[in-house]
Protein backbone atom coordinates (compact mmCIF):
# COMPACT_ATOMS: atom_id res chain seq x y z
CA UNK A 1 0.00 0.00 0.00
CA UNK A 2 2.65 2.55 -1.03
CA UNK A 3 1.47 5.89 -3.05
CA UNK A 4 1.95 5.03 -6.24
CA UNK A 5 -1.30 2.41 -5.61
CA UNK A 6 -3.04 4.60 -4.30
CA UNK A 7 -2.66 7.51 -6.94
CA UNK A 8 -3.73 4.76 -9.09
CA UNK A 9 -6.87 4.24 -7.24
CA UNK A 10 -7.87 7.21 -6.86
CA UNK A 11 -6.95 8.51 -10.85
CA UNK A 12 -8.80 4.83 -11.77
CA UNK A 13 -12.04 6.35 -9.67
CA UNK A 14 -12.17 9.65 -11.72
CA UNK A 15 -11.42 7.75 -14.88
CA UNK A 16 -11.39 4.44 -15.38
CA UNK A 17 -14.42 3.77 -13.02
CA UNK A 18 -16.37 7.05 -13.02
CA UNK A 19 -19.60 6.55 -11.21
CA UNK A 20 -21.48 8.22 -13.65
CA UNK A 21 -20.02 7.56 -16.92
CA UNK A 22 -18.68 4.17 -15.87
CA UNK A 23 -21.26 2.44 -13.29
CA UNK A 24 -24.54 4.39 -14.38
CA UNK A 25 -25.12 5.39 -11.00
CA UNK A 26 -25.93 9.13 -9.84
CA UNK A 27 -27.38 9.50 -13.12
CA UNK A 28 -30.55 11.50 -11.69
CA UNK A 29 -28.36 14.52 -10.30
CA UNK A 30 -26.52 14.08 -13.47
CA UNK A 31 -29.37 14.93 -15.90
CA UNK A 32 -31.38 16.43 -12.96
CA UNK A 33 -28.78 19.74 -11.54
CA UNK A 34 -26.34 19.46 -14.62
CA UNK A 35 -28.08 22.55 -16.37
CA UNK A 36 -25.90 25.06 -15.04
CA UNK A 37 -22.18 25.46 -14.26
CA UNK A 38 -22.59 26.94 -10.65
CA UNK A 39 -25.29 24.15 -9.41
CA UNK A 40 -23.51 21.60 -11.22
CA UNK A 41 -20.34 22.03 -9.02
CA UNK A 42 -22.00 22.99 -5.77
CA UNK A 43 -23.79 19.58 -6.26
CA UNK A 44 -20.47 17.63 -6.48
CA UNK A 45 -19.04 19.39 -3.90
CA UNK A 46 -21.76 18.28 -1.47
CA UNK A 47 -21.50 14.40 -3.05
CA UNK A 48 -17.37 14.29 -2.53
CA UNK A 49 -17.82 15.84 1.12
CA UNK A 50 -20.63 13.17 1.34
CA UNK A 51 -19.14 10.32 -0.18
CA UNK A 52 -16.06 10.55 1.96
CA UNK A 53 -17.86 11.03 5.37
CA UNK A 54 -20.47 8.29 4.88
CA UNK A 55 -17.48 5.82 3.89
CA UNK A 56 -15.18 6.52 6.72
CA UNK A 57 -18.39 6.03 9.21
CA UNK A 58 -19.41 2.60 7.04
CA UNK A 59 -16.80 0.88 6.57
CA UNK A 60 -16.14 0.20 10.40
CA UNK A 61 -19.56 -0.81 11.50
CA UNK A 62 -19.36 -3.15 8.38
CA UNK A 63 -15.96 -4.59 9.26
CA UNK A 64 -16.46 -4.40 12.88
CA UNK A 65 -20.14 -4.79 14.24
CA UNK A 66 -21.81 -6.98 11.09
CA UNK A 67 -19.50 -9.25 9.80
CA UNK A 68 -17.99 -10.54 13.14
CA UNK A 69 -22.10 -11.13 13.90
CA UNK A 70 -22.31 -12.45 9.99
CA UNK A 71 -24.63 -9.71 9.57
CA UNK A 72 -23.41 -8.69 6.40
CA UNK A 73 -26.76 -9.24 4.29
CA UNK A 74 -27.95 -6.54 6.27
CA UNK A 75 -25.52 -4.25 4.41
CA UNK A 76 -27.79 -2.30 2.26
CA UNK A 77 -30.56 -1.57 4.58
CA UNK A 78 -28.40 -0.59 7.46
CA UNK A 79 -25.87 1.78 5.38
CA UNK A 80 -29.23 3.62 3.92
CA UNK A 81 -30.05 4.00 7.68
CA UNK A 82 -26.46 5.78 8.27
CA UNK A 83 -25.80 7.65 5.67
CA UNK A 84 -29.04 9.12 5.94
CA UNK A 85 -28.79 9.95 9.60
CA UNK A 86 -25.17 11.11 8.89
CA UNK A 87 -26.30 13.51 6.54
CA UNK A 88 -28.85 14.88 8.16
CA UNK A 89 -26.56 15.59 11.20
CA UNK A 90 -23.64 16.83 9.02
CA UNK A 91 -26.29 19.50 7.94
CA UNK A 92 -27.12 20.44 11.85
CA UNK A 93 -23.63 20.83 12.42
CA UNK A 94 -22.48 22.96 9.52
CA UNK A 95 -25.86 24.81 9.77
CA UNK A 96 -24.56 26.02 13.57
CA UNK A 97 -20.84 26.17 13.35
CA UNK A 98 -19.88 27.08 9.62
CA UNK A 99 -22.77 28.37 8.18
CA UNK A 100 -20.99 29.72 5.18
CA UNK A 101 -20.17 26.76 3.82
CA UNK A 102 -23.89 25.45 5.01
CA UNK A 103 -24.95 28.19 2.94
CA UNK A 104 -22.48 26.74 0.21
CA UNK A 105 -23.85 23.27 -0.16
CA UNK A 106 -27.91 24.66 0.46
CA UNK A 107 -30.12 22.29 -0.42
CA UNK A 108 -27.60 20.17 -2.49
CA UNK A 109 -26.86 18.51 1.20
CA UNK A 110 -30.43 16.79 1.83
CA UNK A 111 -30.87 16.13 -1.93
CA UNK A 112 -27.76 13.31 -1.88
CA UNK A 113 -29.04 11.31 1.51
CA UNK A 114 -30.11 8.74 -0.46
CA UNK A 115 -27.75 9.16 -3.46
CA UNK A 116 -27.34 5.85 -5.22
CA UNK A 117 -23.91 6.92 -6.16
CA UNK A 118 -23.26 7.82 -2.27
CA UNK A 119 -25.07 4.34 -1.35
CA UNK A 120 -22.61 2.56 -4.21
CA UNK A 121 -19.27 3.72 -3.10
CA UNK A 122 -19.78 2.38 0.58
CA UNK A 123 -20.88 -0.83 -0.77
CA UNK A 124 -18.24 -1.53 -3.98
CA UNK A 125 -15.37 -0.39 -1.89
CA UNK A 126 -15.96 -3.24 0.55
CA UNK A 127 -16.72 -5.33 -2.13
CA UNK A 128 -13.35 -4.10 -3.95
CA UNK A 129 -11.74 -5.72 -0.45
CA UNK A 130 -9.50 -2.03 0.00
CA UNK A 131 -8.73 -1.72 3.40
CA UNK A 132 -9.75 1.40 5.46
CA UNK A 133 -7.25 4.19 3.44
CA UNK A 134 -7.46 3.07 -0.16
CA UNK A 135 -11.27 2.37 0.96
CA UNK A 136 -11.00 6.75 1.37
CA UNK A 137 -8.84 7.88 -1.33
CA UNK A 138 -11.28 5.69 -3.45
CA UNK A 139 -14.29 7.48 -2.29
CA UNK A 140 -12.62 10.83 -2.43
CA UNK A 141 -11.54 10.29 -5.92
CA UNK A 142 -14.88 8.45 -7.15
CA UNK A 143 -16.07 12.03 -5.60
CA UNK A 144 -14.22 14.20 -7.50
CA UNK A 145 -14.45 11.99 -10.64
CA UNK A 146 -18.63 12.99 -10.22
CA UNK A 147 -17.52 16.77 -10.24
CA UNK A 148 -15.51 16.56 -13.64
CA UNK A 149 -18.56 14.27 -14.82
CA UNK A 150 -20.91 17.07 -13.93
CA UNK A 151 -18.90 19.82 -15.01
CA UNK A 152 -18.46 18.38 -18.50
CA UNK A 153 -21.47 17.28 -19.14
CA UNK A 154 -23.11 20.74 -17.69
CA UNK A 155 -20.96 22.58 -19.93
CA UNK A 156 -22.05 20.45 -22.89
CA UNK A 157 -25.56 21.64 -21.65
CA UNK A 158 -24.81 25.36 -21.68
CA UNK A 159 -23.78 24.79 -25.52
CA UNK A 160 -26.67 22.35 -26.30
CA UNK A 161 -29.07 25.54 -24.91
CA UNK A 162 -27.84 27.75 -27.93
CA UNK A 163 -28.50 25.11 -31.04
CA UNK A 164 -30.83 24.73 -33.50
CA UNK A 165 -32.15 21.08 -32.42
CA UNK A 166 -35.04 19.42 -34.43
CA UNK A 167 -38.17 20.26 -32.47
CA UNK A 168 -38.37 16.43 -31.37
CA UNK A 169 -34.96 16.29 -30.18
CA UNK A 170 -35.41 18.76 -27.71
CA UNK A 171 -34.84 18.68 -24.10
CA UNK A 172 -34.01 15.12 -22.70
CA UNK A 173 -33.69 13.35 -25.76
CA UNK A 174 -30.50 15.53 -26.92
CA UNK A 175 -29.46 15.44 -23.44
CA UNK A 176 -29.92 12.06 -22.66
CA UNK A 177 -28.17 11.58 -26.50
CA UNK A 178 -25.29 13.87 -25.14
CA UNK A 179 -25.12 12.06 -22.18
CA UNK A 180 -24.22 8.54 -24.37
CA UNK A 181 -21.51 10.41 -26.09
CA UNK A 182 -19.73 11.57 -23.27
CA UNK A 183 -19.85 8.39 -21.28
CA UNK A 184 -18.42 6.34 -24.69
CA UNK A 185 -15.50 9.02 -24.51
CA UNK A 186 -14.67 8.02 -20.91
CA UNK A 187 -13.89 4.51 -22.94
CA UNK A 188 -11.09 5.94 -24.24
CA UNK A 189 -9.36 5.79 -20.80
CA UNK A 190 -9.75 2.28 -20.00
CA UNK A 191 -6.65 0.63 -19.33
CA UNK A 192 -4.52 3.71 -19.29
CA UNK A 193 -3.90 3.93 -15.56
CA UNK A 194 -3.68 0.27 -15.37
CA UNK A 195 -0.64 0.92 -17.90
CA UNK A 196 0.86 3.86 -16.03
CA UNK A 197 1.09 2.94 -12.53
CA UNK A 198 0.95 -0.92 -12.30
CA UNK B 1 -34.45 -17.57 17.48
CA UNK B 2 -31.37 -15.64 17.83
CA UNK B 3 -30.82 -15.27 14.28
CA UNK B 4 -34.13 -13.38 14.08
CA UNK B 5 -34.12 -10.95 17.26
CA UNK B 6 -29.86 -10.23 16.97
CA UNK B 7 -30.52 -8.07 13.64
CA UNK B 8 -33.97 -6.87 14.36
CA UNK B 9 -32.51 -5.26 18.06
CA UNK B 10 -29.11 -4.52 16.16
CA UNK B 11 -31.02 -2.27 12.91
CA UNK B 12 -34.21 -1.12 15.45
CA UNK B 13 -31.01 -0.27 17.85
CA UNK B 14 -28.60 1.64 15.31
CA UNK B 15 -32.25 3.57 13.96
CA UNK B 16 -32.94 5.15 17.56
CA UNK B 17 -29.88 5.47 18.40
CA UNK B 18 -29.29 7.80 15.14
CA UNK B 19 -33.12 9.61 15.99
CA UNK B 20 -31.93 10.21 19.45
CA UNK B 21 -28.33 11.50 18.08
CA UNK B 22 -30.09 13.95 15.62
CA UNK B 23 -32.81 15.14 18.41
CA UNK B 24 -30.43 15.61 20.71
CA UNK B 25 -28.15 17.76 18.01
CA UNK B 26 -30.73 19.55 16.89
CA UNK B 27 -31.68 20.55 20.00
CA UNK B 28 -27.83 21.45 21.56
CA UNK B 29 -27.06 23.12 17.51
CA UNK B 30 -30.53 24.74 17.20
CA UNK B 31 -29.54 28.27 15.79
CA UNK B 32 -31.95 30.70 16.99
CA UNK B 33 -34.02 32.41 15.27
CA UNK B 34 -35.65 35.76 16.22
CA UNK B 35 -39.14 35.14 17.25
CA UNK B 36 -39.95 38.68 16.25
CA UNK B 37 -38.98 38.01 12.76
CA UNK B 38 -40.62 35.38 11.86
CA UNK B 39 -43.70 36.41 13.41
CA UNK B 40 -43.12 39.87 11.04
CA UNK B 41 -42.64 38.00 8.40
CA UNK B 42 -45.93 36.40 8.52
CA UNK B 43 -47.50 39.51 8.20
CA UNK B 44 -45.72 41.05 5.48
CA UNK B 45 -47.37 40.46 2.01
CA UNK B 46 -44.74 38.50 0.97
CA UNK B 47 -44.55 40.26 -2.66
CA UNK B 48 -40.81 40.81 -2.75
CA UNK B 49 -40.86 44.12 -4.07
CA UNK B 50 -38.01 45.87 -2.86
CA UNK B 51 -40.16 48.97 -1.80
CA UNK B 52 -39.16 49.00 1.46
CA UNK B 53 -35.73 49.25 0.15
CA UNK B 54 -34.15 46.03 1.62
CA UNK B 55 -33.93 42.49 0.02
CA UNK B 56 -37.59 41.22 0.13
CA UNK B 57 -39.56 40.51 2.90
CA UNK B 58 -37.60 38.27 4.47
CA UNK B 59 -34.66 41.15 4.74
CA UNK B 60 -36.88 43.82 5.99
CA UNK B 61 -38.61 41.57 8.35
CA UNK B 62 -34.90 40.90 9.37
CA UNK B 63 -34.24 44.66 9.91
CA UNK B 64 -37.29 45.25 11.79
CA UNK B 65 -36.68 42.91 14.45
CA UNK B 66 -33.55 44.33 14.68
CA UNK B 67 -34.84 47.57 15.12
CA UNK B 68 -32.72 48.64 12.14
CA UNK B 69 -35.63 49.68 10.17
CA UNK B 70 -39.04 51.70 10.84
CA UNK B 71 -42.37 49.74 10.27
CA UNK B 72 -44.71 51.01 7.95
CA UNK B 73 -41.86 51.12 4.68
CA UNK B 74 -43.71 48.66 2.96
CA UNK B 75 -46.02 49.88 0.71
CA UNK B 76 -47.98 46.56 -0.72
CA UNK B 77 -49.11 46.47 2.88
CA UNK B 78 -49.71 50.51 4.09
CA UNK B 79 -51.46 50.94 7.02
CA UNK B 80 -52.80 47.36 7.95
CA UNK B 81 -49.28 45.79 7.98
CA UNK B 82 -47.92 48.94 9.43
CA UNK B 83 -49.54 48.37 11.92
CA UNK B 84 -49.85 44.48 12.88
CA UNK B 85 -45.57 45.23 12.38
CA UNK B 86 -45.63 48.21 15.03
CA UNK B 87 -48.23 46.17 17.84
CA UNK B 88 -45.44 43.06 17.52
CA UNK B 89 -42.57 45.15 17.69
CA UNK B 90 -44.12 47.12 20.49
CA UNK B 91 -44.67 50.37 19.51
CA UNK B 92 -47.11 53.04 17.79
CA UNK B 93 -47.67 52.82 13.72
CA UNK B 94 -47.95 56.39 13.61
CA UNK B 95 -50.52 57.49 10.37
CA UNK B 96 -48.70 55.91 7.40
CA UNK B 97 -49.47 57.94 3.89
CA UNK B 98 -50.94 55.65 1.78
CA UNK B 99 -49.91 56.45 -2.18
CA UNK B 100 -50.63 55.28 -5.76
CA UNK B 101 -48.44 55.48 -8.73
CA UNK B 102 -49.36 58.19 -11.43
CA UNK B 103 -47.96 58.80 -14.94
CA UNK B 104 -47.43 62.33 -15.90
CA UNK B 105 -48.02 62.16 -19.33
CA UNK B 106 -51.64 62.87 -22.00
CA UNK B 107 -49.55 62.14 -24.67
CA UNK B 108 -51.99 59.30 -26.21
CA UNK B 109 -52.27 58.91 -30.16
CA UNK B 110 -54.57 62.01 -30.73
CA UNK B 111 -52.48 64.42 -28.38
CA UNK B 112 -49.04 64.00 -30.40
CA UNK B 113 -47.34 62.28 -33.12
CA UNK B 114 -43.90 59.80 -32.40
CA UNK B 115 -41.36 61.20 -34.86
CA UNK B 116 -40.13 57.91 -35.63
CA UNK B 117 -41.12 54.31 -36.41
CA UNK B 118 -39.34 52.48 -33.39
CA UNK B 119 -39.03 48.54 -34.48
CA UNK B 120 -35.68 47.93 -31.99
CA UNK B 121 -36.03 46.15 -28.91
CA UNK B 122 -39.18 46.52 -26.96
CA UNK B 123 -38.22 48.45 -23.97
CA UNK B 124 -38.41 51.89 -23.20
CA UNK B 125 -35.20 52.26 -21.73
CA UNK B 126 -33.56 50.99 -25.11
CA UNK B 127 -35.83 53.30 -27.14
CA UNK B 128 -34.78 56.12 -25.19
CA UNK B 129 -31.47 55.81 -25.81
CA UNK B 130 -32.11 56.04 -29.40
CA UNK B 131 -32.07 59.90 -29.98
CA UNK B 132 -33.86 60.48 -26.46
CA UNK B 133 -36.69 58.80 -27.41
CA UNK B 134 -39.17 57.76 -30.08
CA UNK B 135 -41.95 60.48 -29.55
CA UNK B 136 -42.31 63.88 -30.92
CA UNK B 137 -42.69 65.05 -27.19
CA UNK B 138 -38.76 64.57 -25.49
CA UNK B 139 -40.46 64.14 -22.07
CA UNK B 140 -42.96 62.35 -22.92
CA UNK B 141 -44.88 58.50 -22.27
CA UNK B 142 -43.67 56.32 -24.98
CA UNK B 143 -45.97 53.54 -24.68
CA UNK B 144 -43.76 50.68 -25.35
CA UNK B 145 -45.11 49.45 -21.38
CA UNK B 146 -41.20 49.07 -19.44
CA UNK B 147 -43.60 49.79 -16.46
CA UNK B 148 -46.50 46.87 -17.21
CA UNK B 149 -43.38 44.71 -17.00
CA UNK B 150 -42.63 45.93 -13.61
CA UNK B 151 -45.83 45.86 -12.27
CA UNK B 152 -46.55 43.13 -10.21
CA UNK B 153 -49.91 43.86 -9.87
CA UNK B 154 -51.15 44.52 -13.39
CA UNK B 155 -51.85 47.77 -12.46
CA UNK B 156 -50.14 49.48 -15.27
CA UNK B 157 -51.71 49.06 -19.38
CA UNK B 158 -50.13 51.00 -22.35
CA UNK B 159 -53.71 52.65 -24.08
CA UNK B 160 -53.60 54.30 -27.15
CA UNK B 161 -49.70 55.25 -26.73
CA UNK B 162 -49.72 55.95 -23.25
CA UNK B 163 -49.15 53.77 -19.88
CA UNK B 164 -52.15 54.23 -17.13
CA UNK B 165 -52.19 53.36 -13.55
CA UNK B 166 -55.60 52.13 -12.32
CA UNK B 167 -55.14 53.24 -8.70
CA UNK B 168 -57.74 50.61 -7.23
CA UNK B 169 -54.69 48.07 -8.23
CA UNK B 170 -51.63 50.27 -7.54
CA UNK B 171 -50.23 49.08 -4.30
CA UNK B 172 -47.63 51.80 -4.49
CA UNK B 173 -44.50 49.95 -4.21
CA UNK B 174 -42.94 51.96 -6.58
CA UNK B 175 -41.32 49.62 -8.93
CA UNK B 176 -42.53 51.54 -11.87
CA UNK B 177 -41.50 54.82 -11.12
CA UNK B 178 -38.03 52.34 -10.62
CA UNK B 179 -38.55 51.55 -14.00
CA UNK B 180 -39.97 54.26 -16.04
CA UNK B 181 -36.63 56.04 -18.32
CA UNK B 182 -38.17 59.11 -18.79
CA UNK B 183 -39.10 59.93 -14.98
CA UNK B 184 -42.86 60.20 -15.66
CA UNK B 185 -44.31 57.98 -12.77
CA UNK B 186 -44.59 59.51 -9.44
CA UNK B 187 -46.43 58.59 -6.08
CA UNK B 188 -48.91 61.09 -5.23
CA UNK B 189 -50.99 60.74 -1.81
CA UNK B 190 -54.42 58.92 -1.95
CA UNK B 191 -56.81 62.09 -1.81
CA UNK B 192 -58.47 63.95 -3.85
CA UNK B 193 -56.45 66.86 -5.84
CA UNK B 194 -55.60 68.63 -8.62
CA UNK B 195 -52.52 66.82 -10.57
CA UNK B 196 -50.59 68.20 -13.44
CA UNK B 197 -50.05 65.53 -16.15
CA UNK B 198 -47.13 67.31 -18.08
CA UNK B 199 -43.75 66.99 -17.42
CA UNK B 200 -42.56 68.56 -20.77
CA UNK B 201 -39.78 71.16 -19.79
CA UNK B 202 -39.56 73.27 -22.82
CA UNK B 203 -41.10 76.53 -23.25
CA UNK B 204 -44.52 77.05 -24.55
CA UNK B 205 -44.06 77.31 -28.57
CA UNK B 206 -42.49 74.30 -28.47
CA UNK B 207 -44.74 72.38 -26.74
CA UNK B 208 -47.60 73.67 -28.70
CA UNK B 209 -45.19 72.05 -31.66
CA UNK B 210 -45.61 68.60 -30.21
CA UNK B 211 -48.75 67.91 -28.27
CA UNK B 212 -52.11 68.84 -27.92
CA UNK B 213 -52.32 68.73 -24.31
CA UNK B 214 -48.67 70.14 -22.96
CA UNK B 215 -48.43 72.15 -19.78
CA UNK B 216 -47.19 75.75 -21.57
CA UNK B 217 -45.93 77.27 -18.01
CA UNK B 218 -48.79 80.09 -18.35
CA UNK B 219 -49.14 80.88 -14.57
CA UNK B 220 -52.65 80.69 -15.09
CA UNK B 221 -53.30 78.01 -12.15
CA UNK B 222 -50.27 79.43 -10.21
CA UNK B 223 -52.80 82.67 -9.88
CA UNK B 224 -56.11 81.13 -8.82
CA UNK B 225 -54.85 78.88 -6.85
CA UNK B 226 -56.35 79.75 -3.43
CA UNK B 227 -53.70 77.49 -1.43
CA UNK B 228 -50.49 78.44 -3.22
CA UNK B 229 -49.97 75.00 -3.60
CA UNK B 230 -48.62 75.22 -7.49
CA UNK B 231 -45.71 76.32 -8.73
CA UNK B 232 -44.11 76.45 -11.86
CA UNK B 233 -40.38 75.26 -12.52
CA UNK B 234 -38.80 74.42 -15.97
CA UNK B 235 -42.07 75.49 -17.91
CA UNK B 236 -44.78 73.36 -16.43
CA UNK B 237 -46.17 73.78 -13.20
CA UNK B 238 -46.16 71.27 -10.13
CA UNK B 239 -49.04 71.22 -7.37
CA UNK B 240 -48.01 70.35 -4.21
CA UNK B 241 -49.92 67.83 -3.05
CA UNK B 242 -49.79 68.51 0.94
CA UNK B 243 -51.12 71.70 0.18
CA UNK B 244 -53.78 70.78 -2.60
CA UNK B 245 -57.52 70.90 -1.46
CA UNK B 246 -59.12 69.60 -4.31
CA UNK B 247 -61.12 72.74 -5.14
CA UNK B 248 -60.64 72.36 -8.94
CA UNK B 249 -59.83 76.13 -9.54
CA UNK B 250 -57.10 75.50 -11.53
CA UNK B 251 -58.74 73.16 -13.56
CA UNK B 252 -61.42 75.33 -14.79
CA UNK B 253 -58.83 78.24 -15.97
CA UNK B 254 -56.25 75.62 -17.55
CA UNK B 255 -55.85 76.44 -21.37
CA UNK B 256 -54.21 73.09 -22.27
CA UNK B 257 -56.43 70.71 -20.11
CA UNK B 258 -53.32 68.93 -18.81
CA UNK B 259 -54.13 69.92 -15.31
CA UNK B 260 -56.85 67.21 -14.18
CA UNK B 261 -58.55 66.04 -11.15
CA UNK B 262 -57.36 63.01 -9.67
CA UNK B 263 -60.31 61.25 -6.41
CA UNK B 264 -59.10 57.61 -5.91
Amino acid sequence: MDFKSLLAIFLAAILTENYILNKFLGICPFLGVSKKLDTATGMSVAVIFVMVISTAVTYPIYTYVLVPNGLSYLQTVLFILIIAALVQFIETVLKKYIPTLYRALGIYLPLITTNCAVLGITMLVIDKGENYIEALVNALGSGVGFLVAMVIFAGIRERLEHNDIPKFLRGLPTTLVAASLTAVSFLGFQGLVDGMLR
Amino acid sequence: MNEITFPIVLVAGIGILCGVVLAIASIIMAVPKDEKEIEIRDVLPGANCGACGFSGCDGYAAALAKGKAQPGLCAPGGAAVAAATAKILGGSAGTIEEKVAVVHCLGSNDNTQNKVVYEGIESCAAANIVAGGVADCEYGCMGIGDCVKACQYNAIEVCNGVARVDPSRCKGCTMCVKACPKHLIDMVPKKKQAVNFCQNCDKGPMVMKVCKVGCIGCMKCVKTCPQGAIKVDKFHAIVDPSKCIGCGACIEVCPRHCLKMMDV
